[in-house]
């Protein structure tokens, strides 16, 4: 057992932190570090397009599809420095999730027309599976895709629809057929968000935040050339999809930013004649925190390269997701409280002495109480646990 | 980065396994826990056969040259079992110490006896008003002539009453809170003077304690130099925790595994307990505080084999590392204390009535569990000492 990288990916490590210093514009690295998950598009694009003209785009990808080629250790080291550099997450739905599946269950043809935009940054997509009334029950979804011809007619809605707003193409699920099982009559397809009949209506966040949006179809033709795999068998897409993630779910490096962020908080907010450091009930709180993600970071690291490699991890997953929420909202409720009264203005009221800013982590965190709700809410990883790993 | 063990380790850890299920099934545990010690005199040859007694000693004493990893597979299969044992008192705490401070001829003296099974030690530190600080120490031993005076007395001895060496922490110089001054004193238990109570522990166990009234012992007792006990009593206890640790996980692993077993069989209101989602989230947990608290074994005991590669190595000032070696220490013994007492209380929980019953292992996974907690540190004990150090590198980072 040796939990230490070789010289080799610690040569990898440095040159991946080297390129995030030189390479990441700072206004960039700022929003990051205000624990800002949703960018503007030309930010997601900017930073996509450095990382790309260095080959690191798409990194997991296969290699032919211009992925980089790496082994286990320099993926994670990779999702590691960008986070604790404070660089954007790889952008999700196109390049984490569709793409995969277009390189499964697409065409020659849909690969060929759809990669390259993702492999750029230059086409954004975002993710059309929840409605109204199909969140955890994902299969029970609604929205109809009607047969005519050589294509599918689109009606109904999808919901809380992350990015709908400054995407250009959505995947998403519809319903074909609804004389089965729910999960039979699903079919997996690819809508261009300029089609006629397709209204986005921008939802807020109780903090405000604009990030989900309610997307209508209104008569939305759409080509059965957009179709991934076969019609009714959009699920098993679907399945295939949501197992992708291994690497980066717990968040770990993205935590270990924040969690550092928090204890420069303390060391700078003033209480009486001294600092939250003094502050001997409010460090604990900080040393409760940094254990758990330890252990989580140690955990991550163990489903990553124990025995069988990232390959051979399953359902256990699902416990990366669920704490790593848990431990997200667990710093930022602390940095929340090391703020006391400053945490209260909606704009940052300018302080000389301190230079952090109350109002973006005020306000990030009522935001991620969003974390532990979306990408299977942890209530439903925990079912998934149950069965899946120990056989409830 | 490798999560692997060896060839050799799963060897390992397949025999300690037979051996243990096979001759220490629950069923019998009872039956065992009656002889005066809590296990039978064969126990101890069996283990030293078993290569366990030799296990973390250098080759030139006979030892095996066994790493920290090879010490917490041992512990965490004692966890799995509840084994009673002076095997953490004898080899990890009292041997480590001679291996640490003794000196050379000493050291050559006892581990290979130790190793082979022919010795047995318990190691006196507690006192009635140390809390868990190792440097609180009141029991004093002054010169006099060509040897030393004890007064005082030490609490919590685990083992006392079978062991053949006890070995005493003792202040000879300084106030009663300073690391500096405390020396180590070999004595045998059966010497005059020597106030013992024994008792038995709530795991199974025994404990005594020990009271010197004007205690004379020869300078022969000494063990290593005078004065100068602490920093290694400090890293003996540092591993022992870590090796606490390691059963307190085997012991919840066990607890997960037998309260699946028995959501799967134990029906209510037509159907497997398993079945509802309540119980399931619940068993999900402990399930997520196994598998972190094992990571944070890992950690500690990865920790404390660099630490060995690295001061075998250094020359320079190794301060620094030591310190973060023991906050690693502290964040295991924390979080593992924290998660076993909760796996241990709703292990009892999902057992219903069952759970009370001393013929179930669950209330005895739960007494272990508790007494490792109560012993080198509680959790907020170490939660303290890990935010101290946390502390100190926020000072200093710029
Ligand atoms: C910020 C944000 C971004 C999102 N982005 C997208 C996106 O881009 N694309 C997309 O398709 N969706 C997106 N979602 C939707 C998200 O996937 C759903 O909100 C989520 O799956 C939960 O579904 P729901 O909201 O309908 O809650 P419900 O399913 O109604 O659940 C309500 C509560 O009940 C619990 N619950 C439900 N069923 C069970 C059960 N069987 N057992 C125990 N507890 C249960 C849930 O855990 C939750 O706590 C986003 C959501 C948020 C908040």
């Amino acid at each position: 057992m040796d939990m230490k990288f070789d010289a080799q990916a610690e040569g990898f490590r440095a040159e991946v932190r080297s390129f995030v210093e030189s390479n990441l514009p700072d206004d960039i690295r700022a929003k990051v570090s205000e624990e800002e998950m949703i960018l503007p598009r030309d930010m997601m694009q900017r930073w996509h397009h450095e990382l790309f003209k260095q080959g690191w785009g798409c990194p997991s990808w296969p290699v032919e599809h211009g992925g980089a080629g790496w082994s286990d250790e320099e993926h994670y080291l990779f999702e590691r420095e960008i986070a604790l550099a404070d660089a954007p997450r790889p952008i999700p739905y196109g390049v984490v999730m569709l793409a995969p599946c277009l390189m499964e269950y697409g065409s020659k043809a849909q690969q060929e027309k759809f990669l390259p935009g993702i492999l750029t940054g230059d086409q954004l997509w975002c993710q059309g599976f929840s409605e109204p009334n199909a969140g955890s029950d994902l299969a029970s979804l609604k929205c109809r895709a009607e047969r005519d011809g050589d294509h599918y007619v689109i009606n109904g809605s999808k919901t809380w629809t992350s990015d709908a707003h400054v995407a250009d193409w959505m995947f998403g699920l519809f319903r074909t057929d609804s004389s089965g099982r729910k999960q039979q009559g699903i079919t997996f397809l690819m809508i261009d968000m300029k089609s006629e009949g397709v209204t986005i209506s921008p939802l807020e966040n109780f903090e405000g935040t604009h990030e989900v949006n309610q997307v209508f179809f209104d008569n939305v033709r759409v080509s059965v050339d957009n179709r991934v795999g076969a019609e009714n068998e959009g699920w098993g897409v679907a399945k295939y999809l949501l197992g992708l993630e291994r690497f980066g779910t717990a968040e770990v490096g993205r935590s270990l930013a924040s969690l550092g962020r928090l204890k420069t908080l303390a060391k700078t907010v003033k209480v009486g004649s001294g600092t939250l450091l003094n502050d001997s009930d409010f460090m604990n709180e900080v040393a409760r925190a940094e254990i758990a993600l330890r252990a989580l970071e140690v955990t991550e690291q163990r489903f990553l390269f124990g025995p069988g490699g990232s390959e051979s991890m399953g359902a256990e997953a699902s416990m990366l997701k669920v704490r790593g929420t848990e431990i997200q909202q667990d710093i930022l409720e602390l940095a929340h409280q090391a703020l006391g009264y400053h945490a209260h203005a909606m704009i940052d009221v300018a302080s000389p002495e301190n230079d952090h800013n109350p109002a973006a982590i005020a306000k990030a965190h009522y935001n991620f109480r969003k974390t532990s709700i979306y990408a299977g809410s942890n209530e439903i990883q925990k079912t998934i646990i149950a069965k899946a790993v120990l056989g409830l | 980065m490798n999560f692997t063990f060896s060839e050799e380790q799963n060897l390992f850890r397949d025999s300690i396994r037979r051996y243990l299920e096979e001759t220490y099934p629950f069923e019998n545990r009872a039956k065992t826990l009656e002889h005066p010690n809590g296990y039978p005199e064969e126990l101890w040859q069996s283990l030293a056969e078993l290569g366990w007694l030799a296990l973390p000693f250098a080759e030139e004493y006979d030892g095996l040259g066994g790493s920290a990893v090879d010490s917490m597979i041992v512990m965490e299969e004692i966890g799995r079992v509840l084994l009673v044992s002076p095997f953490l008192s004898t080899v990890l705490l009292s041997g480590q110490l001679i291996a640490a401070a003794g000196s050379e001829s000493q050291k050559r003296d006892l581990i290979p006896q130790i190793g082979a099974g022919q010795l047995k030690l318990a190691l006196a530190f507690a006192e009635a008003n140390s809390g868990y600080d190792l440097a609180h120490v009141s029991t004093s031993a002054v010169k006099e002539g060509n040897g030393y005076r004890l007064n005082g007395a030490k609490c919590a001895v685990f083992n006392a009453q079978s062991a053949d060496i006890i070995i005493v922490v003792a202040r000879t110089s300084g106030a009663v809170d300073d690391q500096e001054g405390l020396s180590l004193f070999r004595l045998d238990p059966t010497m005059d003077g020597l106030e013992i109570k024994n008792y038995r522990t709530h795991d199974g166990g025994t404990a005594s304690d020990i009271v010197f009234e004007d205690l004379f012992i020869p300078d022969k007792a000494l063990l290593g130099d005078v004065g100068t006990a602490y920093p290694h009593l400090q890293k003996v206890i540092d591993q022992a925790s870590v090796a606490l640790c390691a059963e307190a996980s085997g012991a919840m692993w066990a607890i997960s595994e037998q309260s699946g077993v028995y959501f799967k069989t134990r029906e209510q209101f037509g159907q497997n307990l398993g079945s509802f989602q309540a119980l399931q989230h619940r068993l999900v947990e402990v399930y997520m505080k196994c598998q972190l608290s094992q990571s944070l074994v890992y950690d500690a005991v990865c920790a404390l084999d660099d630490f060995d590669v690295l001061e075998q190595s250094a020359d320079g000032d190794t301060t620094n590392i030591a310190q973060k070696v023991s906050q690693k220490v502290s964040a295991a013994k924390y979080q593992v204390g924290l998660d076993a007492r909760s796996v241990g209380q709703e292990g009892i929980q999902f057992h219903g009535g069952m759970g009370m019953m001393t013929e179930l292992p669950i209330g005895h996974y739960y007494k272990r569990i508790t007494m490792i907690n109560a012993t080198f540190g509680d959790p907020r004990y170490h939660l303290k000492r890990y935010r101290d150090t946390m502390c100190q590198s926020i000072i200093s980072a710029t």
